[in-house]
């Protein structure tokens, strides 16, 4: 047996010792379930981040959302327009520098289809405290089926680099029961 | 003309190999550089975890982020890539006993390369890119920002060009018989998926290059495909020369064997075969992409590729404790492991390195390179806790620990601060546990990456993290301060030896073991035959086997827990 440092004459090709097989074999059958786990929770789990995926510039998605504060305004709330669309409705969230237009309010158990993009330039969409996180990209629409599970005041943070005002980007969404 | 050959080769008392005088230089200078760009990067770490931790909060928001650039750039391309620079010249001409193939060649690229370097840092330390390391288009930086890291790329891209050279010449002058060593093998890896990575930094820089200057346009998702094919390919290159320094250290400190040739070599080739593919699990929760395409290569590749980890994480120890029993280490399961020489910081920044690596960020890079539980990891701090695991963890520390017998064995000089430098990889790692364990659980609880106030304070609605938060957050603070100080140690007992340091020579070894390792002291046997080696060699490596089972089970237990919490969030698809 020889170091690694060593030129190796002759044929090395050889067979491979025992232990060696069973832990290969047992790896590649840990690799296999990691594999079948994915396919597995689209087909059974609730949380995959498929979406229904389009281009679109940002001045057009601007304007979508502009109608679409328009058609379910209901309020205000630290100057944003709070906005209550209703079950299976289409929302369009604009992220862009420093803010998250506009404010949200949902209902449990319901489902929408919650479209993303932005302005400007990259965002990163966290909804905290839940921890659900998407990638915010100028020119390219998210729409992803949401179906709040549970009530609360929830907060949007942005936690993509964006300039800096950052770390002041929050917005908020709101789920009643 | 034997004098001229006499003068262009020297004989190395400890390894008997025959060192080229042209690459010993060439390896000199690019490891004194990398230690150069990795005290900017530790420099800006004190920063970035004195902001961080929100107790001290020490920079305005502009400079965190102009730190945060600088440390990312630094760390993870100038650091990284000189001393692969060094790695690839050893790993060549000095363990194939051969001569530097174009040294005039290899010195401007060099050139290039340093010069590539000062264009970026300068651009960033003026505040002409505050765009951070990834550069996200369409935050846009100075055009000299993108030429300097061109220029960089450009002069490792020859380099590595030179490295190929360099064996084809040691085969053809036959300066070696046989295969080459599997060090040799696995930076050749290293140099392979390097070309393919550079490949695509060309192909994301220097279109980006031309729209800074306003030639032509950019799609932000195209970039990130692209950026992260060169960005994910280059922790590729970092593993594989990983890799293939755990088996040089293995070798040197306690005589550790290759198990077997021909897995290990699989195991390399199957990092090159898969690379371009996993880069997929950067961009799982991207508009841009659909499921099939998500799933198929996060997954396909990246498991061919994460199985070729835990094979080399099992011939790595394997090999190491077959050393030892060969050498007479053989009481029950952990006999070799008790009298291994802990003391010797070449082997003790092995050692962490492999578990680190491993169990650290391997596991939690598996875990959260999943497509759908990525959901709840992206941009939260969960990232850096898992690749500080991976790259300063498992790479740098690995690239210390070799440093501690290049100094020697290269520079010919005894270690500086020897009883400081025999502690250093167990205050970086110490260090650098404790602070990518405290990112992960803060991440858990959805704090940010790459945010100047996690307070929040200037924000139109108000975030209140658990309280939970704020003691991890001290955690993390405690953790980055001993790891940028087990750095700042590094770089400084490196300098001193280099700059400072008493020369080495075969008869002042016998004077006094004071800086020497204990590798070069007395060189390990490096290769075992003889009816006893069938007998150990048939009982096995049972401390191995041990080992990487408990490995497998936290893997198991920390993949289904984060399917769980998954399963608690809103219904999203």
């Amino acid at each position: 047996m020889h170091s690694g440092l060593l030129a190796v004459e002759g044929v090395w090709w050889k067979a491979i010792p025992k232990q060696e097989k069973l832990w290969i074999t047992i790896a590649f059958i840990w690799c296999l379930i990691l594999f079948a786990m994915m396919p597995l929770w689209h087909m059974r789990g609730g949380q995959n981040p498929s979406g229904i995926r389009a281009k679109v510039t940002p001045a057009e998605y601007v304007e979508r959302v502009e109608r679409f504060v328009e058609d379910y305004k209901v309020g205000e709330d630290n100057g944003f327009p709070v906005v209550e669309p209703p079950a299976g409705a289409h929302i369009y969230l604009l992220a862009r520098m420093w803010q998250w237009y506009p404010v949200l309010k949902l209902k449990k158990n319901t489902k929408y289809i919650l479209h993303l993009s932005s302005a400007d330039i990259n965002h990163g969409f966290s909804l905290f405290p839940l921890n659900l996180n998407f990638q915010v990209v100028p020119g390219y629409d998210y729409g992803l089926k949401v179906e709040p599970n549970q009530s609360g005041d929830f907060r949007i943070i942005c936690n993509e680099f964006c300039g800096i005002g950052h770390h002041t980007m929050v917005g908020k969404v709101i789920v009643i029961d | 003309m034997i004098q001229t050959l006499q003068a262009k080769f020297r004989t190395c008392s400890v390894t008997g190999l025959k060192v080229n005088r042209d690459s010993e230089l060439l390896i000199k200078a690019n490891a004194v550089i990398a230690v150069v760009c990795l005290l900017v990067g530790a420099l800006a770490a004190f920063g970035l975890v004195l902001t961080r931790w929100q107790a001290i909060h020490l920079l305005p928001a502009d400079w965190f982020y102009r730190f945060l650039t600088l440390h990312g750039l630094n760390m993870l391309i100038f650091f990284i890539i000189f001393f692969e620079m060094a790695v690839l010249y050893f790993a060549g001409p000095v363990l194939l006993n051969s001569r530097q193939p174009a040294p005039k060649i290899a010195w401007a690229s060099f050139g290039l390369m340093v010069i590539g370097m000062l264009l970026v840092n300068t651009m960033v330390l003026t505040g002409n890119a505050d765009v951070l390391f990834t550069s996200y288009p369409p935050l846009r930086a100075h055009p000299v920002y993108y030429l300097g890291i061109i220029l960089f790329a450009v002069g490792a891209l020859v380099v590595t060009g030179l490295f190929f050279a360099s064996l084809v010449v040691a085969k053809r002058e036959k300066s070696y018989s046989g295969s080459i060593p599997l060090v040799s093998f696995g930076a050749l890896t290293a140099a392979i998926i390097a070309a393919i990575t550079l490949v695509h930094g060309a192909m994301t820089y220097i279109p980006t290059f031309l729209w800074s200057l306003g030639y032509m346009e950019l799609d932000p998702q195209v970039y990130r495909l692209l950026f992260w094919a060169l960005g994910h390919s280059s922790q590729q290159i970092n593993v594989a020369a990983m890799v293939a320094l755990w088996y040089f250290l293995g070798a040197v400190t306690v005589g550790g064997v290759v198990l077997n040739e021909k897995v290990s070599r699989t195991a390399f080739i199957l990092y090159i075969l898969f690379i371009s593919m996993a880069s997929a699990h950067h961009l799982l929760v991207d508009p841009g992409f659909g499921p099939a395409w998500k799933v198929w290569n996060t997954s396909y590749a990246m498991y061919l590729a994460v199985l070729a980890s835990m094979v080399h994480g099992f011939t790595v120890p394997g090999g190491i404790e077959m050393g030892l029993r060969l050498r007479g280490y053989t009481q029950g399961f952990f006999g070799w492991l008790r009298k291994a020489p802990w003391g010797d910081p070449g082997f003790s920044g092995l050692m962490l390195s492999l578990v680190i690596f491993g169990f650290l960020g391997g596991i939690t890079g598996v875990t959260i390179g999943t497509e759908q539980i990525n959901i709840i990891v992206h941009n939260t701090m969960r990232l850096p806790g898992h690749f500080h695991a991976t790259v300063a963890g498992g790479t740098a520390l690995s690239f210390m620990a070799a440093t501690y017998y290049i100094l020697p064995l290269i520079f010919q000089k005894r270690v500086s601060f020897w009883p400081l430098a025999k502690i250093q990889p167990y205050l970086f790692g110490g260090g650098i546990t404790t602070m990518a364990m405290a990112m992960i659980y803060m991440g858990i609880f959805g704090v940010p990456r790459r945010l100047w106030d996690t307070s929040f304070s200037n924000a139109p609605f108000s975030v209140e993290f658990h309280p939970v938060v704020w003691v991890t957050q001290t955690i993390f603070g405690i953790g980055g301060l001993l790891a940028a100080t087990g750095a700042l140690v590094f770089v400084i007992i490196a300098v001193a030896t280099v700059f400072f340091g008493k020369p080495l020579t075969p008869e002042s070894i016998a004077k006094s073991a004071s800086g020497i390792p204990q590798g070069i002291l007395k060189l390990p046997p490096q290769i075992y035959s003889g009816s006893e080696v069938q007998n150990v060699h048939e009982r096995g490596a049972k401390g191995t086997v041990i080992l990487v089972f408990i490995f497998l089970g936290c893997f198991v237990l920390y993949y289904f827990v984060n399917w769980k919490i998954l399963s608690f969030v809103w219904k999203v698809g």
